[in-house]
């Protein structure tokens, strides 16, 4: 909570968002650069420790993390990219899932609290992963030619309507994908943290500088972020399911021949 | 009264992409009511064209940022 106190009331905006270094001399190793660190941390030892023996009668655990890894499996990986692919990918969806649920729930977290991808340079990174892999894959299963030809001239339509779908299949595949994947993660942290401080400030400033009823009205922005608090948990790990399930998308479109 | 007109303007442009959306989704939950086997064909389906009525929603909020 950065607002300065005192002088009237300052509403908090995207200067928020801007962490001074955890380190004099390191202008980058701020808190979110932690935390994703320590997330990787995390989630490393949790999985080692889930998987490491594995009963026929499963522990609590290795029960949690068998949950985890078999929904996005079966729900993510198979349903959309086929049983015959969908193992090569396996292990980066299942990274991204689990590392993006994990570093967005940071945000509701008592005193951690700053979801990592409301820093736009965290889902671009990612996003970037994922727009090599499925050009990648596109190109390596089509051909370089194919892949752009399947994906601009796509069968079955009449031939006056590619001078529109043309270009406006390649600028939505190649340049708008990247861009709203990493917007949307971005966005929805960014909107779900500015959300929080709002409600929680503004119910602080009425308690601490209002008077009379205005004190008691901060109970209802106090209740009202509480209720926003377990929104946003919902919200976070919806979104992590949605950037995992649009990977498994790109990554099935590219690699089928047929549109 | 302070701000720009930015936050009016993105509340406008909003209103499209959030109609959008409610008819996708819309139509999903209808679609899978009526026949439920269809759901993991419709999922992606649904998601894909969730994604991009949203997508213009969020050129509308980097905008009224950048603007």
């Amino acid at each position: 909570m950065l607002a300065e106190e005192g002088e009237g009331y300052t509403p908090p905006g995207s200067g928020d968002f801007k962490l001074p270094p955890l380190v004099d001399n390191l202008e980058w190793f701020t808190k979110p650069y932690l935390m994703a660190l320590v997330s990787v941390g995390i989630l490393v030892a949790l999985f080692y420790f889930a998987a490491r023996r594995p009963q026929l009668v499963p522990s609590r655990l290795q029960f949690a993390g068998e949950g985890i890894y078999g929904f996005v499996r079966r729900d993510l990986a198979r349903d959309i990219i086929g049983s015959n692919d969908f193992l090569k990918f396996l292990p980066l969806i299942f990274s991204l899932f689990i590392f993006i649920a994990l570093n967005n729930v940071f945000g509701i977290i008592p005193f951690i609290q700053f979801p990592t991808m409301s820093l736009i340079g965290f889902p671009i990174a990612l996003t970037l992963i994922v727009w090599i892999t499925y050009n990648w894959v596109g190109m390596r299963r089509q051909g370089v030619v194919g892949y752009f030809k399947n994906m601009m001239f796509p069968p079955g339509v009449p031939s006056w309507v590619y001078i529109l779908l043309a270009p406006l299949e390649l600028v939505s595949t190649v340049f708008v994908r990247p861009l709203t994947l990493s917007l949307r993660l971005f966005a929805n942290m960014f909107a779900g943290h500015l959300l929080l401080i709002v409600f929680i400030l503004g119910g602080e400033y009425m308690l601490v500088e209002g008077e009379g009823v205005v004190k008691v009205l901060s109970i209802g922005a106090f209740a009202m972020g509480i209720v926003m608090t377990f929104f946003e948990l919902l919200v976070q790990l919806l979104q992590a399911y949605i950037f995992a399930l649009l990977t498994a998308l790109y990554i099935a479109g590219a690699m089928s021949e047929e549109h | 009264m302070e701000g720009t007109l930015n936050a009016v303007g993105y509340g406008l442009a909003a209103i499209g992409p959030g109609i959008g959306v409610g008819l996708i989704f819309a139509a999903y939950i209808q679609g899978v009511a009526r026949q439920p086997e269809a759901r993991s064909v419709l999922q992606p389906i649904a998601f894909l064209g969730f994604a991009l009525a949203e997508a213009l929603a969020l050129f509308g909020l980097v905008l009224a940022f950048v603007l």
